[in-house]
């Protein structure tokens, strides 16, 4: 098998705001498409990482000695063999590449092993003795920044405090609520996966699924002491990411084996070890305070937030400030005090999810106003209508929403839906499905809503861009386009909407979509829904480039146009450390949700019967993966109102398994029906709004809402149990 | 040790086996098919369905010499030639791929699905598709793909 | 590590005689997740599913070791109702088109998912030896967590199981509405003939258990011959018995104390699906109520 991904060129045509197949589509499903766990070499070798068991513990020490006289061993590497910098991490460099000394979390790497076969690295791994002082973990949020300091700095990564407005203003009725959210992970379904190649000059070539080529290039760099140039990645097929591969996991490693021993060493993790090995959704711990006039409208919102970063920093800063600066919502509100704090723990480590910080927000922040409405009276949706923000508001940042925000028409979208057909007959259908736990006994049906807003692109000042690479050719006497660019495709789409940008933009029917890698300059994350913002800006921009050298020809002969761009969205600015104020953010997406719900209130098993959204995404450039993504984020923010949930005990983690880390099954998800508004941003390219994690942040508490109406229960944490329901 | 085993239709035969090793890890890494996904390995995902002697199994649940002298068919088997399977050509049309982890589990399982009831109900089509996890698609498209195929067959 | 491959039950009993340590695998759906997560390295894998005698069931009935789930659900489901409601919540259906009541029995987990039924329905388990053949009641072979009353030279051949001879219902309860293991579950038969009842639960203790003190219950305040509209009142004492037989513990599955209650609520539900089968059947109709 070849390394190197294939050039994708589809079949059939279409521009942007239709919906062409998938380039890789074909070889997809034919089982040809090449993910990174797929990959072979010629005379590769297999490595496997030794993790520390506890959560927080001292390393006495480490002897490789019996490990490397296993027969078929190449290497047995710690830390020692680290060339360059141990130390790497998104935000703050405070994460070992091999542990030193200490360990901070369970399932922290502390050895490498490179062997001729799997089962030969897991014996070897096996003979490596570490012998630890073990010590007492910090697991508890709210407690931890007077804890046992675990980094040098102490334990708080980052305070972001909001004051707008009057702080000390009072209001005739007020509601308050303590919320949790578990630890959720990503859960995508390709484990962590990775083929090293070294070179004879010193520099290596690494295939692998991630979501950010470039920053993982330079963490990689950093840490084998190489320049950026003698590390080279291409992108392989990638199972999913959702935020989980926004960290590295086994790049680092897999180098350092192929370096030391110099064979092509392949690394793919099991369920187990990839519950390890990547970070996960913050749990939180939300105080929010809801103050508002008897007519409704919302006079003050004062929130305390926590979000457990665990052991190490990796995104938890960005995480922090989306939770503060997006914690009251969609909603206009002129009073307003946040302060939320990220912190560290000998929890796993968090960091990344779809949603990104919104999620928990959203989950307190809805919860709050259905309280709200019920304090007065009000429907949900008429209380959240009254707040609804609208183009031209302001949010606690002071930001001025300066494109649509059609809060208030999505919800009436969602609330204007058919219901589903009254409770089914067919166990399939029922609480508890196959199960055979009720046949209509105890069953409840109720309906909630919610609604919920996330930044697009990256914030705070970042220097959020992307370049593309446009080259157009004869081939067979017609134009034929390549679009190259760093921006990793995990599976949302990204080749097929850059295919339909150069077909629109050009108007040439061929488009080749070549490898992402980092010969090309920088493609920015595959987070914050914002590649097809701002990859397909620059795809755009390149290919206005290309049109001015083409000038309406169609014929160019042997003359190859060949152009390169960089794209970047509006700046952004910083907010300030004391009150939170700035324009921090680039662009908001909005989306609504009406879950109807069926509870069994005796067993405490809810069936989620319809779950419909709406979402504003400016511009549909391809309505069926518009469509795709909705359905897809609001299937993860069901798991997480009803079954997802790492569960840890000491900082240990019980369930790494897909046998009780349980998402949804197709038993599990109801009929989606959603309506797709296109209300166009006149500040992102063709209008688009990201839309990837808009869904995920609305799809949980209106869940809740409606099994909260079933059974007339507070359900303060996410996800709801059995035992929430039953009181037991 | 050394198992013989029919991969699509060809006599293949794989040498150096480890006795503890799966069906999965030697149609992957031993006999060039990774098309079986390996996203769990304990049977909690279907990414690994194949057909073993007609009938789907997660490949990563079946000890490689336990398929001595028997029949697997893999995604890679469903095509013919150049031209798909109308269950594979109906997940492309439906936008029931995304990252296609998942994929080609789920073609092989709708694939069985439909040979032994070619117009599934809804209801049908879940309890069937129950055991294939996917992450991406919230199974919308999945169900639309397989109703695709269901009224072409 | 061996990889052993007998072609007849008398070769397999021979080579389990040889080498206990051998760890018998049929559907695999146990023993390869041991196998692919390091949990366990036995000295010999004893493949059973080139044994033609496992995989048959006679009228009687004998259900094979190695008849995979979806056999049972397809063509045992009128005669052994209770046990094919069960086999159906197994897993994923990858798994029951491979895994058997064989390899629950084998492995013997408090939640495997046929262990209630078995129980509940007098289940008798086939074991055989090169010293010959010994016939367990359900009741005796579940000795701890995954402890059986196998000997280390035994294999399990068969269930013997009587064909229903009144309504059965099995339940259980997961915190997803498909491919879940059991946070617990229950399995109740109906004799009518006998004026008896077995019921029994499943993941709610160190072993799957009867619950005798319910089945006595029942027995005393059912008229079978003259069957009525059960009382609420006998519902929800036997809820109670049943919860009463369990010593669940907390894990990350379930606490223990959702466990003693959602028994009570399946043990209720399902006698009252049961006792209504059986009323409609007296009074001439053949409705079921299960879907």
């Amino acid at each position: 098998m070849t390394l190197t991904p294939a050039e994708l060129t589809s079949a059939v045509s279409g521009g942007i705001g239709t919906s062409p197949q998938r380039p890789d589509g074909n070889l997809k499903v034919r089982g040809e498409f090449a993910y990174a766990s797929d990959l072979w070499h010629e005379d590769m070798i297999w490595g496997a990482t030794l993790r520390s068991p506890h959560p927080y513990a001292r390393i006495t020490s480490v002897d490789i000695t019996e490990a490397l006289k296993v027969p078929g061993v190449y290497a047995v590497l710690t830390a020692d063999d680290v060339p360059g910098r141990n130390l790497y991490g998104l935000e703050h460099k405070d994460q070992p590449v091999l542990a030193v000394d200490v360990v901070r979390y369970q399932g922290e790497p502390i050895a490498l092993v490179g062997a001729d076969h799997p089962e030969t690295a897991l014996r070897a791994m096996k003979k490596i003795v570490v012998t630890y002082e073990v010590l007492e973990p910090v697991v508890d949020m709210e407690t931890a920044v007077d804890d046992t300091p675990l980094h040098p700095g102490g334990n708080l990564v980052r305070h972001v405090p909001i004051r707008r407005g009057s702080q000390d203003v009072t209001a005739e009725v007020v509601v308050t609520g303590r919320y949790e959210v578990g630890m959720q992970d990503q859960a995508f379904l390709g484990p962590e996966s990775g083929l090293a190649v070294p070179a004879s000059d010193g520099s290596v070539d690494l295939y692998i699924a991630t979501q950010w080529l470039h920053v993982d290039r330079d963490q990689i760099a950093a840490a084998l002491g190489l320049p950026q140039e003698q590390v080279r990645l291409t992108l392989s097929g990638v199972g999913g990411a959702f935020g989980g591969r926004e960290d590295l996991s086994m790049q680092v490693h897999a180098c350092l084996l192929a370096l030391h021993t110099g064979k092509p060493v392949k690394m793919v993790y099991n369920r187990e070890e990839s519950f390890y090995g990547h970070v996960h959704r913050h749990p939180a711990v939300l105080y929010y305070e809801h103050g508002a006039d008897h007519t409704g409208k919302l006079v003050y919102v004062r929130t305390r937030m926590y979000l457990d970063g665990g052991a190490y920093a990796s995104s938890t800063p960005a995480v922090v400030a989306n939770a503060a600066t997006l914690g009251v919502g969609p909603y206009e509100v002129d009073n307003v005090t946040v302060d939320a704090y990220g912190v560290y723990t000998n929890n796993p480590p968090c960091g990344a999810m779809r949603g990104f910080g919104a999620v928990q927000a959203g989950f307190a922040y809805e919860s709050q106003m259905d309280k709200l409405a019920e304090a007065l009276g009000m429907s949900p949706v008429d209380v959240r209508v009254r707040n609804a923000m609208t183009e031209g508001s302001v949010m606690p940042t002071g930001q001025v929403v300066d494109s649509a925000a059609p809060v208030a028409q999505l919800l009436k979208l969602v609330q204007d839906k058919p219901l589903p057909a009254g409770t089914s007959s067919d166990i399939r259908e029922l609480p508890g499905g196959v199960s055979n736990t009720t046949h209509g006994e105890g069953v409840v049906r109720r309906v909630g809503y919610a609604v919920g807003i996330k930044n697009i692109c990256f914030s705070e000042g970042y220097d959020d861009y992307s370049t593309a690479r446009v080259r157009v050719s004869m081939v067979n006497g017609s134009l034929s386009a390549a679009v190259h660019t760093a921006a990793c495709e995990v599976g949302q789409g990204l080749v097929t909407i850059m295919q339909q940008i150069v077909r629109t933009e050009l108007g040439i029917e061929r488009v080749t979509v070549l490898p992402m890698d980092t010969t090309i300059g920088n493609g920015g994350s595959t987070s914050a829904s914002r590649q097809t913002y701002v990859t397909g800006g620059a795809v755009k921009a390149a290919c206005a480039l290309v049109r001015d050298k083409l000038a309406g020809r169609t014929d160019i002969g042997d003359e190859v146009i060949d152009e390169t761009t960089e794209w970047r969205h509006r700046a952004t600015e910083a907010i300030d450390p004391v009150t939170g104020q700035g324009n921090a953010h680039v662009q908001y997406g909005f989306a609504a949700h009406r879950a109807v719900v069926d509870v069994d209130v005796d067993l405490g098993l809810v069936r989620v019967v319809a779950l419909d959204c709406a979402q504003d995404v400016g511009k549909a450039l391809n309505p069926q993966a518009v469509v795709g993504q909705i359905q897809g984020g609001s299937a993860q923010g069901l798991g997480l109102a009803v079954m997802e949930e790492i569960q840890t005990s000491g900082g240990k983690v019980r369930n790494p398994s897909f046998t009780d880390y349980l998402i949804p099954t197709v038993l599990d998800m109801p009929p989606m029906s959603i309506d797709v508004l296109e209300l166009a941003d006149p500040h992102a390219p063709y209008g688009i709004r990201g839309v990837g994690e808009p869904p995920t942040i609305s799809s949980t508490p209106a869940i809740v809402a409606a099994i909260r109406a079933a059974t007339g229960l507070a359900l303060t944490r996410v996800p709801v149990r059995p035992e929430h329901l039953t009181g037991t | 040790m050394r198992v013989n085993v029919t991969v699509n239709g060809e006599q293949r035969q794989a040498d150096d086996v480890w006795e503890g090793e799966s069906l999965l890890f030697m149609l992957r890494e031993r006999l060039g098919l990774p098309g079986s996904k390996n996203a769990c390995e304990q049977g909690e995902c279907g990414s690994c369905t194949v057909y073993l002697d007609n009938v789907p199994v997660c490949a990563c649940l079946v000890a490689a010499g336990q398929a001595q002298d028997r029949s697997v068919r893999t995604v890679e088997g469903l095509a013919e030639g150049d031209q798909l399977d109308p269950v594979q050509e109906a997940f492309v049309e439906a936008g029931a791929v995304q990252c296609g982890f998942c994929t080609p589990g789920l073609v092989v399982q709708a694939h069985d699905l439909l040979d032994r009831v070619p117009n599934p109900s809804d209801p049908e089509i879940r309890e069937a598709l129950a055991g294939n996890l996917c992450r991406c698609t919230g199974y919308e498209k999945i169900l639309d793909a397989v109703r695709l195929a269901a009224s072409r067959r | 590590m061996d990889f052993l491959r007998p072609e007849t039950l008398a070769e397999a009993l021979e080579i389990k005689a040889e080498r206990p340590d051998a760890v018998p695998i049929a559907g695999g759906t146990d023993v390869m997740v041991e196998l692919n997560y390091d949990h366990r390295r036995p000295a010999a894998l004893l493949d059973l599913t080139r044994i033609p005698e496992l995989q048959q069931w006679e009228d009687g009935l004998r259900v094979g070791a190695g008849v995979p789930y979806v056999r049972i659900i397809d063509e045992l489901g009128a005669q052994l109702p209770g046990l094919a409601m069960a086999s159906r919540t197994v897993g994923s259906p990858q798994i029951r088109n491979r895994g058997t009541v064989g390899g629950n029995l084998g492995a013997a987990s408090p939640a495997g998912d046929t262990h209630p039924v078995l129980l509940a329905s007098d289940a008798v388990i086939e074991v055989a030896s090169v010293r010959g053949t010994r016939m367990i009641p359900a009741a005796e072979f579940y000795l701890g967590v995954k402890r059986n009353a196998l000997e280390p030279d035994e294999l399990i051949v068969a269930v013997h199981l009587t064909p229903a001879k009144g309504p059965q219902q099995f339940s259980k309860v997961g915190t997803r509405n498909a491919m879940v293991i059991a946070v617990c579950s229950f399995a109740i038969s109906l004799f009518p003939q006998e004026n008896r009842v077995g019921a029994a639960v499943g993941s709610a203790a160190p072993t799957p258990r009867r619950a005798p003190e319910a089945e006595e219950f029942l027995a005393s305040a059912l008229d079978f011959k003259n069957p009525k509209p059960l009382l609420d009142s006998v519902k929800r004492e036997f809820g109670e018995l049943v919860s009463r037989a369990a010593s669940p513990i907390d894990d990350v599955r379930g606490s223990a104390a959702y466990r003693k209650h959602a028994l009570a609520v399946m043990a209720r539900r399902t006698l009252g699906w049961a006792w209504q089968e059986l009323l409609a059947k007296k009074n001439g109709s053949e409705e079921r109520p299960c879907a």
